[in-house]
C-alpha cells in the first residue's frame, strides 16, 4: 500500500515535470491574478487594509487551487486510467492524488504569498502560524478538490461543475483558514487560534475520510 | 385504506399546528413578542429537512452497497423534498429576522451557512442532471450526496457555534429550550416537527411511485421495439 502510494506520487511528479507547460501555466495564473487584484484595488504598497489583504489572498489561492486540481483526473487518457485501475487499489490512488495536490496547492500558496508580499506588502506578524495555516489549508483544499474533480470528471461540462460542486463544500475550510490567517496577521497569541486550528484539522479529517471511503465507488464506475 | 393512517395523521397534525400555532397562548418576551410563533414553522421545517436529508444519505449508502435503483429513487426524492423545506425554512427565517433583527438578511453566520447548504444541494441536482446514464447518475449522485452531507454537518452545526451569532441557540444566546418554561411551546413544537416530516415523506413517496411508473412504461416501450 505505502509502496504503491509512493510510486504513484513519483509518477505524478514525473508527469508534471515532463508537461511543464501545465505547471508553468498555473504558476503564471497565480502571478497574473495577484497583479490584476493589485491594479483593480488600486492600492499603493501598504495602503490596503488587513482584512482586504487576507480576503484577496485566500480568494486567489482558492481559484488557483480549483484550476490546478481540476485537471487531476482528466489529464490522462481513459486507457491509462483503466491500466491504473488494474494495477493499483483505488485507496492508494486517491491518497497519492490528495498528497500530490496538497503539495501543489502549497507551492501555489507560497508563490502567491511571495508575490503578494512584494507587490501588496506583507502585514503578517506571526510567520509560523501563517505557514502552519497554509499547510493545513492546502491539505483541506486538496482533499476536497481532488474528490470533487474525480466526480466532475465523470460528467461533461467539467469546468462549471467543478466550481459549483466544490465551492459550497470547501467553504467551511476556507472560513477557518481565513480566520486563523487573520489572527496570524494580527500577531495574536497562539492560544486564540488553537480551537480554530483544531476545528480545521477535524474538518480536514472528515473530508479526507469521506473521500477515502467513497472514492472506490466512484473509481469503479 | 389500511396504509393511509399516517396520511390522515399528517393532515391532522398540520391542521393542529396551523390552528394552535396561530391561536394558542405564547410566552410574552421582549423583542420576540408574537414572532416566537415562527418556532412552529421555521424551526420545525428545518428539523424536518435534516431528518429527510439523513434518510436520503442512508438510502444513498444503501444504493452504493446494493446497486438497486429503487434505493436511488428514494434518495433523490427525499433530497428534493428536503430542498423544498430548506427553501421554505430560509424564507420563514428571513421573515422572522425582518421583525426581530430588522433586516431580511443581516449576514448572520447561521443564515449564511444555511444558504451555502442549499447551494450544495442545488449543485447536487445539477450534477445529477448532467449525467445521462441512469446507473452512473445514481452512483455518482450518491457519492456526492454523502460527501456533501459530511461537509454540511460541520457547516450547519459546528461553525455557527464558534462565532458570535444573533440566532437563538448560538453565541451565548439561549436556544428555544430557555423560552418554553411553561412547556406551552412544546405542545405544538413536537407535533409540528412530526407533521412536517410526514408531509415531506408523503411528497417523496408520491414522487418515487411516479418515477417507478415512468420507468416501467419506458422499459415497456423499449422492449416493444
Amino acid at each position: 500500500m505505502l509502496q504503491q502510494i509512493r510510486t504513484l506520487i513519483l509518477k505524478e511528479l514525473t508527469l508534471e515535470w515532463r508537461q511543464k507547460y501545465a505547471l508553468n501555466g498555473i504558476l503564471l495564473y497565480v502571478v497574473s491574478a495577484v497583479f490584476i487584484t493589485y491594479l483593480s484595488v488600486g492600492a499603493k504598497q501598504g495602503n490596503i487594509g488587513v482584512p482586504t489583504w487576507n480576503a484577496l489572498y485566500w480568494i486567489i489561492i482558492l481559484f488557483s487551487a480549483v484550476n490546478a486540481v481540476a485537471k487531476s483526473f482528466v489529464q490522462e487518457h481513459q486507457g491509462r486510467q483503466l491500466y491504473y485501475y488494474m494495477i493499483a487499489s483505488p485507496e492508494s490512488i486517491i491518497v497519492s492524488k490528495i498528497v500530490y495536490n496538497a503539495v501543489l496547492t502549497l507551492v501555489l500558496a507560497l508563490l502567491g504569498y511571495l508575490v503578494f508580499s512584494v507587490i501588496l506588502g506583507n502585514p503578517v506578524q506571526d510567520q509560523g502560524l501563517f505557514l502552519l495555516n497554509l499547510v493545513l489549508g492546502s491539505l483541506g483544499f486538496s482533499a476536497c478538490l481532488t474528490m470533487v474533480s474525480g466526480i466532475a470528471s465523470k460528467a461533461s461540462n467539467n469546468a462549471t461543475l467543478m466550481a459549483i460542486l466544490s465551492f459550497p463544500v470547501i467553504i467551511p475550510i476556507l472560513l477557518m483558514t481565513i480566520r486563523v490567517s487573520k489572527n496570524a496577521i494580527d500577531g495574536l497569541d497562539w492560544s486564540v487560534s488553537v480551537d480554530k486550528l483544531l476545528t480545521l484539522l477535524a474538518i480536514n479529517a472528515i473530508i479526507s475520510a469521506t473521500a477515502y471511503i467513497l472514492f472506490p465507488y466512484l473509481w469503479r464506475s | 385504506m389500511k396504509k393511509s393512517w399516517w396520511k390522515i395523521l399528517t393532515i391532522a397534525l398540520l391542521t393542529y399546528t396551523i390552528v394552535a400555532g396561530l391561536l394558542l397562548d405564547v410566552p410574552r418576551l421582549p423583542i420576540l413578542n408574537e414572532t416566537i410563533r415562527a418556532l412552529y414553522f421555521h424551526v420545525t421545517m428545518w428539523f424536518g429537512m435534516i431528518i429527510m436529508l439523513v434518510v436520503a444519505v442512508i438510502y444513498s449508502i444503501k444504493f452504493l452497497r446494493t446497486n438497486d435503483l429503487r434505493n436511488d429513487d428514494i434518495a433523490i426524492e427525499f433530497t428534493n423534498a428536503a430542498i423544498l423545506f430548506g427553501v421554505l425554512g430560509i424564507i420563514t427565517g428571513m421573515l422572522w429576522a425582518k421583525f426581530t433583527w430588522g433586516d431580511y438578511w443581516s449576514g448572520d453566520p447561521k443564515q449564511n451557512a444555511s444558504a451555502i447548504g442549499l447551494l450544495m444541494y442545488f449543485a447536487y441536482l445539477v450534477l445529477r442532471n448532467s449525467l445521462t446514464d441512469v446507473n452512473q447518475r445514481g452512483r455518482i449522485g450518491a457519492v456526492y450526496n454523502i460527501f456533501a452531507f459530511a461537509a454540511f454537518i460541520p457547516l450547519i452545526f459546528v461553525l455557527p457555534r464558534l462565532t458570535d451569532s444573533l440566532h437563538p441557540g448560538n453565541g451565548g444566546n439561549p436556544g428555544f429550550n430557555a423560552y418554553d418554561m411553561d412547556s406551552n411551546l412544546r405542545l405544538v413544537f413536537y407535533p409540528a416537527v412530526i407533521g412536517w416530516t410526514l408531509l415531506g415523506t408523503w411528497l417523496s413517496v408520491i414522487r418515487v411511485r411516479l418515477k417507478r411508473a415512468e420507468r416501467k412504461i419506458e422499459d415497456k416501450l423499449i422492449n416493444q421495439l
